[in-house]
């Protein structure tokens, strides 16, 4: 963009202009908020409000002293909750990407060998859901799986089962949930990623020999690679903190970091604990947040 | 191109979507029950509306959604002009200073979980109120902040998207027509990017209509919103009214998404024929 050039002497240009405000926005509200939750980290829990020590303190007239406090990690890393929710939150994300992607892969592939037409209506329900409230779904879950619910219904009147089967409250009900939630979020890119497809590159394996399943397991599956990062990244990043599903369908037991995160800080007012536990999360996540932007990246350009 | 699919993979996307949308449609038929057990079909009375009118003279749920609806158009319109400017400078400027930076801060809100969001930005508040003393407490302002900066990114994705999808030939051709750069942005690139625009603009406004975490976290005394009503509600249990409410919200989904989707589809039918 042209400006004057009086102003480009300053270093201001339209360009800077234009990406400054949002730039602006997400460094403050974005980033700074995590500088500040690494410096609570290192405080002390008080009684007061906010309740939480300073880090900084004046002593006497000039001198200034930082007080570092590594108790609260000290404190994750003895209590064995929070390693063990730590551990647990991974397994049970790990687990639920994978059968979002056992479950969405046939699905994408599906849509996307549609015709044009089905294609556009198929991919109309996958959408839906998104955008119908998440809470709302999850709450549809407990009406399905508590002991009057839905399926213990069915099962009873189809004679199936005698007495009613214990699924919510279960981590099964959590998993179910996952899935259920993030299964969108995988289709999605998989399908984007299919639909680039050059299909003749099947055709010419099965022309060449290949038994169909052959095809799919040499050709299908490794070009559909940056598809599948994406949407397991989409599902594990966002479902190892996940608070809503645990807390709704988990049960007391279902232990979750996201949720301790949240019991730390709103039932014990916790707050540097809290930081601490966001804190430790984020060390894990970020490898995969960078590893998720660099296949974005690949895939953009592979587009292009 | 063939579009032969095996009875696997027809299977799989029958069980597929009966998994996506069984909850969903059990939801709407026992918003019509009269029992207060919910899942327990009670034949003599039902089907019934009466779930239907105590929903809509239910204050608590009403002011709740009306403090939610607020929200979600101020953060929709914000998110909107920001989303735009971040996606038209990622799109369309391919080197300047802080890309690198700008496209991080709008990559990770998508998948950062929410508990952290929440977390960090009411710090910051706080933080901000002992140094500055603004903002004053926390309420709509605050919240709303908060969705604008995960909104946003979404927002810019789909901006992005459509400007990567777009012939720049169209842009190339104004600006050696003469047009100065704002003038071709305002006469060619935003009518293009429109339909982006206004799907980015809903999507703003349901992250913001159904977003609990976030909410919870940057809300203060007397702000609830309708997640949070919702949320509190849910814990003791299902509830026939919330029935009702997942009922509406999917109504209006429905009608939307069918609505803008029609449209998009004759825009492009449209933007076809003339090329």
């Amino acid at each position: 963009m042209k400006t004057t050039p009086h102003l480009r002497r300053f270093g201001i240009t339209g360009r800077g202009l234009v990406v400054a405000l949002p730039y602006l926005w997400l460094l403050l509200f974005f980033v700074v908020p995590f500088v500040i939750v690494l410096k609570i980290s290192f405080s002390d829990i008080d009684l007061a409000i906010p309740p939480y020590k300073p880090l900084l303190e004046w002593i006497g007239k000039y001198s200034l002293a930082i007080k570092l406090n590594f108790n609260n990690y000290v404190f994750l890393f003895t209590d064995s909750l929070y390693l063990n929710a730590m551990l647990n939150s991974v397994k049970v994300a790990f687990i639920s990407t994978l059968l979002c992607l056992l479950i969405g892969y046939p699905m994408a592939y599906g849509i996307a060998r549609s015709k044009p037409s089905t294609r556009n209506i198929l991919l109309l329900l996958v959408i839906l859901p998104f955008w119908t409230s998440l809470l709302l779904r999850v709450y549809a879950w407990i009406g399905l799986l508590k002991a009057n619910g839905v399926i213990n219904n069915l099962l009873i009147w189809s004679g199936a089962i005698h007495e009613p089967l214990t699924m919510l409250y279960t981590p099964f009900a959590m998993y179910v949930g996952i899935v259920y939630s993030y299964l969108p979020f995988m289709i999605l890119p998989l399908y984007a990623n299919l639909e680039k497809m050059d299909w003749t590159l099947l055709e010419a394996a099965e022309d060449l020999g290949c038994r169909p399943y052959q095809a799919f397991y040499k050709i299908t599956l490794p070009l559909s690679r940056n598809g599948m990062l994406a949407g397991s990244m989409l599902v594990f990043i966002p479902a190892v903190g996940e608070f809503v599903i645990p807390a709704l369908l988990g049960g007391p037991n279902a232990l979750m970091i996201g949720r301790v995160l949240w019991d730390e800080f709103f039932s014990n007012r916790a707050w540097p604990v809290a930081s601490a536990v966001a804190i430790l999360l984020l060390v894990i996540l970020v490898p995969f947040m960078m590893w998720y932007q660099s296949v974005q990246a690949r895939e953009s350009a592979g587009a292009r | 191109m063939n579009y032969r699919r095996s009875y696997f993979i027809v299977t799989c996307i029958a069980f597929g979507f009966a998994f996506l949308y069984v909850p969903i449609l059990s939801m709407v038929v026992f918003s019509f029950n009269a029992s207060k057990l919910v899942t327990v079909w009670d034949s003599a009375n039902s089907p019934t509306l009466k779930w239907y009118y105590s929903l809509l003279h239910n204050e608590e749920i009403l002011d709740a959604a009306w403090i939610s609806l607020k929200v979600a158009v101020i953060n929709a319109s914000g998110s909107v002009i920001l989303g735009t400017l971040a996606g038209f400078g990622l799109g369309r400027f391919t080197k300047f200073r802080g890309r690198f930076m700008l496209n991080a801060m709008t990559t990770a809100p998508l998948v950062m979980p929410e508990v952290i969001t929440g977390l960090s930005l009411l710090l910051l508040f706080v933080a901000l109120e002992q140094t500055i003393g603004w903002p004053a407490g926390r309420g709509i302002t605050t919240m709303t902040i908060g969705h604008m900066t995960f909104s946003m990114a979404y927002v810019t994705v789909v901006v992005q998207s459509r400007l990567a999808s777009f012939d720049r030939a169209l842009e190339e051709a104004a600006m050696d027509l003469g047009a100065r750069p704002l003038k071709v942005f305002f006469v060619i690139t935003l009518p293009i990017i429109l339909p982006a625009i206004l799907s980015g603009w809903l999507l703003a406004f349901t992250l913001s209509w159904d977003d609990l975490v976030i909410s919870s976290f940057t809300s203060g005394p007397g702000s609830s919103t309708l997640p949070m009503v919702v949320f509190s509600k849910v814990r003791l249990g299902v509830s026939p009214e919330i029935n009702v409410l997942a009922t509406l919200t999917i109504g209006v989904v429905t009608l939307m998404i069918v609505g803008v989707s029609f449209w998009m589809a004759r825009a492009s039918r449209l933007e076809k024929a003339a090329a």
